[in-house]
């Protein structure tokens, strides 16, 4: 096996050295009575030409940009990636180190995060980021966690509208915490419905959390929501499932949100079949001492040179054990570098000229299907790149029929949304050229592509 | 004595944002082909105030600076105990970018997505063979994240039996996560003492009918095997708890005997440990978990099912505990994970459990005579020291910064707790003779250096990029991003 070294002669010498006379006396503290007696039924072991014919096989399996004119977002977005940012993480200093638990040595890891840090809280409108989550729904649970601790609250009110994957994650996190979880439903804008959320609020609410662009990819009224928690004395917890909109919208934390959450899938990050991707967390400076995660911080060596460390650990699980602001022990280290990459590369201008072409290509998308017979969109409120079409055909049989044209159209809302069996989620990225967006208005209308 | 360690020029590097010149770009895109758009005003922001502005140049030095002043396992010799530094195969970085794998959207449907299911379903299969686990989930993102996954299904399991219990017992051998992990399942952690290998009369005494699960590690962290591990879980079994196995150590079992087949009920993997995967810098790992036939019915939604040569998602689940995250858990690690089984097939992963408790053996026998080992029963692939007697007011920290110094990444330090000053050393099976005597040299050569010399070690490390850094300076005042002011 080419990844184990050791030649007969070594196996002889070290087993002298140890002073037994076979590799099996090692195992003598396994009981007999529990050794398997039997080689692992596994398949023989390919050569590395063979393996990448099978896993090419395998990969040649999927629909992807490059075989359909794919439409599909909620919480995962084709965005270009240029070609910079896999040849720096291919880098195996960086791709092939652990943690840097030992700073003079892993000062590149660190000063990227540090850098990934600053990004985000610029990109969000907050005081402070940590390292990174799993994602962005993991992300949105500590988010929930953070916020019954720091307020000693129990009660979460959460937008119907929310990417219900990142509600079903919340539920799963609070089972068993004595947590409860309310949903608020939307208006017809698609919007939250912050008369429906006043009544709901009270003094025992922790925590109110909405997407900004919501699932139905349209841009959430925060400050109103931000106004009305505060009042209460909770926390607004904004997720951003798509942060690239933050090129265009508001800063979250400009319009009052507590802590923002959310996936830098967007940033640099392939799709992958949904993981890993990048889950943010950033917060008001208030609230440093609750976050989960790991937080890199500023320092000096003993010369006085800027360096960087891990900081902040007495809120962490190796130190704090069960009282610890969070089980979480690692953070996303390659994919924050990722998006570190991609924003340096984008940078103040191309995350503007990036946004603006997914709203222009949304845009004239809206636009061409509104126009279609039969077809509406039945949320008025403003969209980013996505956005929620109906059609009483059915959203199953709309879906299909386009998939036979090569078309993967959007995602139907029938499984997340019982009651909206005719909806579909649209989603419109500046890889989708003005050409696939007319055949997919054409093949929407009926025709030929 | 070979000296990997040694001066080289180090190129400077400030940060991305002190580069920064109005006016640079360092991004391509094409013509809009539709017309512009824009939003109501009052929802558009300014700009990204801070956001650097560079060229594509200075974005590609930047990050190949930043790089060199890392250390990786492809630099060199990593044994860091519990973590599992092995060589990350580079054929699999090369199948993980394959096109039809990163273009791969999770919302595509099923039929369109048989290459991802089938490669998913094939690893649960090898996972279960490997760990004697009927069912998996591969949806955790990481270790931690499946201890979450399996302490909430044992809790599932408690609450529909009608008693949700109240306690978790861990001994103090176990990760730091696993008390936090218990405690974000609703759990009391009641520690018990292990004096190196946990008897099953500790554990029995412990029991009683409050009691909701054992948290066991299996070889454990000071990298023994419980051998009275069936005994335990028959105790634990006999008060209607379950064993919870934190899987951080499979690499020295694999072939060996299965964690399934010693009564345990759950158990998780770290792909980024025992099946290569990359660390990554701190993630993203992927932590799988493997459950008893009796715990299937609660494992995460969605689960990866076959039907005849077609594979798809099961959503109907009505006992599972939800969902820990968004889609199916981290892909792109489970192709790098899957690659290396293909790649080692059953005999190999043996082969690499054996060599990797054959290195931790050597290494142990050669550093005995310069180093206090404290728990002296058989090592699997892990051995645990620690600086009782090293000389020259020096401790474990002046070892590992001077092992730096020699060209070395210095194993886990101060784990686990049970040993004052512990020094952890795993080597895994990918390093040779030649790397671990270059190793061993160095060790026992430090510890001279304390008794000759300490000041070596209390200076250490010399040879970095930057010297020993202020942590508590950073604590005290915590510095946590960069603000325009300071350009």
């Amino acid at each position: 096996m080419r990844y184990i070294p050791h030649t007969p002669e070594d196996v002889r010498q070290m087993l002298e050295a140890i002073g037994v006379s076979a590799v099996d006396d090692l195992f003598v503290g396994v009981p007999a009575g529990i050794r398997l007696d039997r080689p692992l039924d596994l398949p023989e072991p390919l050569a590395e030409s063979e393996l990448l014919r099978e896993l090419g096989r395998l990969a040649a399996r999927n629909a992807t940009p490059a075989t359909h004119a794919s439409f599909l977002g909620g919480g995962a977005y084709n965005h270009f990636i240029p070609a910079v940012v896999d040849q720096l993480i291919s880098r195996s200093e960086f791709y092939t180190a652990y943690t840097p638990y030992q700073p003079e040595i892993s000062q590149g890891t660190l000063q990227a995060i540090f850098e990934f840090q600053t990004l985000i809280c610029q990109l969000t409108g907050m005081d402070v980021a940590n390292a990174s989550m799993y994602d962005g729904a993991s992300a949105c649970a500590e988010a929930v966690l953070m916020a019954a601790r720091a307020g000693r609250r129990k009660k979460v009110l959460l937008s119907a509208a929310l990417h219900p994957e990142y509600r079903a994650t919340v539920a799963t996190y609070c089972s068993y915490l004595g947590m409860e979880l309310i949903a608020f439903p939307c208006d017809r804008t698609g919007r939250s419905d912050a008369g429906e959320l006043a009544r709901l609020l009270d003094r025992e609410t922790a925590a109110v959390v909405a997407g900004y662009p919501n699932y139905f990819g349209v841009v959430e009224d925060l400050a109103a929501l931000a106004a009305a928690t505060h009042e209460c004395g909770a926390r607004l917890v904004a997720a951003v499932q798509e942060p690239l909109s933050l090129g265009l919208l508001k800063s979250p934390g400009e319009l009052g949100a507590d802590i923002v959450v959310g996936e830098g899938q967007s940033f640099g990050i392939p799709v992958s079949y949904g993981g890993p991707s990048l889950g943010f967390f950033a917060a008001r400076q208030k609230d440093v001492r609750a976050m989960p995660g790991r937080l890199v911080g500023q320092t000096v060596d003993t010369d006085g040179r800027r360096g960087f460390v891990l900081t902040l650990a007495t809120r962490e699980q190796h130190i704090r054990r069960e009282k610890a602001t969070s089980n979480i022990c690692s953070n996303q280290g390659l994919c924050a570098l990722m998006a570190a990459i991609y924003l340096s590369l984008m940078g103040k201008q191309g995350i503007r000229e990036v946004a603006k072409q997914n709203l222009a290509k949304t845009e004239y998308a809206k636009e061409r299907i509104a126009e279609l017979p039969g077809y509406s969109l039945p949320f008025g409120g403003a969209t980013f790149n996505e956005f929620v079409v109906e059609n009483d055909e059915g959203a199953g049989a709309i879906l299909a029929r386009l998939e036979e044209q090569g078309i993967l159209g959007g995602i139907s809302l029938e499984r997340t949304y019982g009651d909206m069996p005719n909806r579909f989620l649209v989603c419109v990225t500046e890889q989708n050229s003005r050409d696939e967006i007319d055949a997919l208005v054409a093949a929407l209308a009926g025709g030929e592509r | 004595m070979k000296r990997i360690g040694t001066n080289g020029l180090v190129l400077n590097e400030n940060l991305i944002f002190e580069h920064s010149d109005p006016g640079r770009k360092g991004y391509s895109l094409p013509k809009l082909d539709v017309p512009a758009a824009e939003l109501p005003a009052e929802l558009v922001r300014e700009e990204v105030a801070g956001f650097p502005e560079l060229s594509e140049v200075d974005v590609v030095r930047h990050f190949t600076r930043l790089s060199t002043w890392n250390y990786g396992v492809d630099s060199g010799f990593y044994p860091l105990g519990s973590c599992t530094m092995k060589y990350n195969p580079k054929v699999n970085e090369t199948a993980a970018r394959l096109p039809g794998f990163t273009g791969a959207h999770p919302c595509t449907p099923e039929h369109l997505s048989q290459g991802a299911l089938a490669l998913m379903h094939g690893l649960q299969e090898a996972l279960a063979e490997i760990s004697g686990f009927p069912a998996i989930t591969l949806q955790p993102a990481a270790g931690a994240h499946g201890e979450l996954t399996g302490m909430l299904m044992v809790r599932a399991y408690h609450e529909a039996r009608g008693n949700s219990r109240k306690k978790v017992l861990i001994p103090d051998t176990a990760h730091g996560t696993n008390p936090a992990s218990a405690a974000l399942a609703g759990y009391d952690v009641v520690p018990i003492a292990s004096d190196g290998i946990l008897s099953a009369q500790t554990v029995a005494e412990a029991m009683d009918e409050e009691v909701a699960a054992l948290m066991i590690t299996n070889p454990n962290t000071l990298g023994l095997f419980e051998g009275e591990i069936r005994e335990i879980c028959e105790a634990v079994h006999a008060k209607g708890a379950l064993v919870y196995c934190d899987g951080a150590n499979l690499n020295a079992l694999m072939g060996i005997a299965r964690p399934g087949d010693m009564g345990i009920d759950v158990m998780h993997f770290n792909l980024h440990k025992t099946f290569s995967t990359p660390h990554g810098g701190g993630g993203p790992g992927s932590g799988p978990v493997g459950v008893s036939a009796e715990l299937a019915p609660f494992l995460p939604t969605p689960t990866i099912v076959r039907q005849g040569d077609r594979y798809g998602l099961d959503y109907e689940r009505p006992r599972s505990i939800g969902r820990m995250k968004a889609f199916s858990g981290h892909f792109g690690i489970m192709v790098r994970a899957y690659a290396y089984i293909l790649s080692m097939g059953g005999e190999g992963l043996r082969q690499a459990s054996e060599m990797a408790v054959l290195n931790a053996n050597y290494v142990r026998a050669r550093l005995e005579g310069s180093y206090h080992l404290p728990h002296t029963a058989r090592s699997l692939h892990e051995v645990v020291f620690c600086d009782r007697d090293l000389e020259g007011g020096c401790h474990t920290l002046d070892v590992a910064k001077r092992l730096i110094d020699y060209g070395f990444h210095p194993p886990t330090i101060y784990f686990p707790l049970v040993v004052k000053g512990a020094i952890m050393i795993e080597p895994t099976e990918t390093e040779s003779k030649e790397t671990l005597d270059d190793f061993c040299d160095a060790m026992i050569a430090i510890a001279g250096e304390a008794r000759e010399t300490p000041d070596l070690l209390h200076q250490a490390p010399v040879r970095t990029f930057v010297g020993r850094l202020d942590e508590t300076g950073a604590a005290r005042k915590p510095h946590l991003k960069w603000e325009a002011r300071e350009k």
